[in-house]
């Protein structure tokens, strides 16, 4: 089953087109959406929640073919890249407005939250740190029984304490099977271990969305001079960096000859080759 | 059950938790019945995505280490221990093979090599 269903979606601004894109989120899994700054990441995840609408296309979340999306949304938690809340807003208040907004809202949880964070309860938002300011927006996705649960750069900026912090209560989240997670990064070493699924975003379009132990079985680094790569077939490399000395490219494992030595390619250096082969 | 991940391994992670419970369970550290952590748990201790968890999973149940009762978990099967130890043993041949090779390259006689051996296990 599917958490989101996008179809066909595109989204036109000045100067910046997303899409046509065609996207299935998994329900009970973790999908990490990458790409470059720009690549329409964000613009994604606002289409997905409602934030925006898509030019083109249509997309489903959860079950909002069958009832309001303002119905869908109570089950649906969203920590956004910028702190999205006033600056004037303490955590106290912060709870009490929510609490009006979301019917399923869970003061006890939200207050363990605070306390887990050590989040000072009578601070305007804008005082806060950015860390602090992450931590507040998480502890109120999660404070309302959330199903699905989307972040926007909710790790980026922040330091690698704080970042494991947040990881933990992810995985929390994720001992329920009924739940979804979709994140968006550049800090790709927060997703590699985390993700089921890789969506890659690359100048408004879909590269790949694949399951990650299939991506990271695929592809291998492989080294050597520009012939070697050459006689190896065009089939096999997928993308390449000439130097001076030699040539480092990103091949189709069970395309090389049996016994090439190769290296395990990581999340981040795949993004990095296939991200410059799709520019050219 | 102590279970390491490697990130510099050539072996994917999958591997590495299958090979790791196999161990487990030739070593008489896991007995037959012995219930499994959810693959959800598992996944959250050693912080690893879930589909990977499934996979090392699957694989042990294909294998025939493992059964899965639906709603209730994973647990050890009962062990054709003599087909283990013939994995092994052969791993070790193929070893051996090397060692036989590469003594003949630097002109190692058998003998030396018995007597590294015995060196190495008083080790």
């Amino acid at each position: 089953m599917n958490a989101i269903t996008i179809e066909n979606a595109a989204k036109h601004y000045n100067g910046f087109t997303l899409g046509n894109l065609t996207l299935n989120i998994p329900q009970g899994c973790v999908t990490g959406l990458i790409g470059e700054n720009g690549a329409g990441k964000s613009t994604l995840l606002r289409l997905i929640t409602g934030a925006a609408f898509p030019d083109a296309g249509s997309i489903t979340l959860m079950d909002s073919d069958r009832r309001p999306l303002h119905e869908v949304l109570q089950e649906v938690g969203v920590v956004w890249d910028e702190g999205c809340f006033p600056s004037t807003i303490t955590p106290e208040q912060l709870g009490k407005m929510l609490s009006g907004i979301y019917r399923s809202w869970q003061p006890d949880v939200y207050e363990h939250f605070l306390d887990r964070f050590q989040l000072p309860r009578k601070k305007g938002f804008g005082k806060f740190s950015r860390g602090m300011k992450m931590k507040l927006a998480i502890a109120a996705a999660l404070s309302h029984n959330a199903k699905l649960l989307i972040l926007d750069e909710a790790t980026s900026g922040l330091d690698p304490i704080v970042r494991d912090e947040i990881l933990d209560i992810l995985y929390d989240f994720m001992q329920d099977e009924t739940h979804t997670i979709l994140i968006s990064s550049h800090i790709i070493s927060d997703l590699e271990r985390l993700c089921d699924y890789i969506a890659f975003l690359h100048q408004g379009q879909l590269l790949f969305c694949e399951e990650k132990d299939v991506l990271l079985d695929r592809y291998c680094i492989i080294r050597g001079s520009e012939e070697w790569l050459n006689s190896l077939g065009p089939q096999a490399v997928a993308a390449r960096r000439a130097g001076s000395y030699g040539t480092e490219a990103l091949a189709v494992r069970t395309l090389l000859p049996q016994n090439t030595p190769y290296e395990r390619a990581s999340l981040e250096t795949i993004m990095v080759y296939l991200g410059k082969e799709h520019t050219k | 059950m102590t279970i390491v991940i490697q990130n510099t391994s050539d072996l994917p992670i999958y591997e590495q938790i299958a090979q790791q419970i196999k161990q487990h369970i030739l070593s008489g550290a896991l007995h037959e019945g012995d219930a499994l952590p959810s693959i959800r748990a598992l996944a959250k201790e050693l912080r690893i995505s879930v589909i990977t968890t499934k996979r090392a999973y699957e694989e042990l149940e294909r294998d025939g280490f493992l059964y899965t009762v639906a709603g209730k978990g994973s647990f050890v099967a009962a062990q054709n221990l003599s087909l283990i130890k013939e994995e092994y043993l052969k791993r070790i041949e193929e070893h051996l093979q090397e060692v036989v090779d590469l003594s003949a390259i630097c002109e190692l006689s058998i003998d030396d090599i018995i007597t590294m051996l015995h060196t190495l296990s008083e080790e």
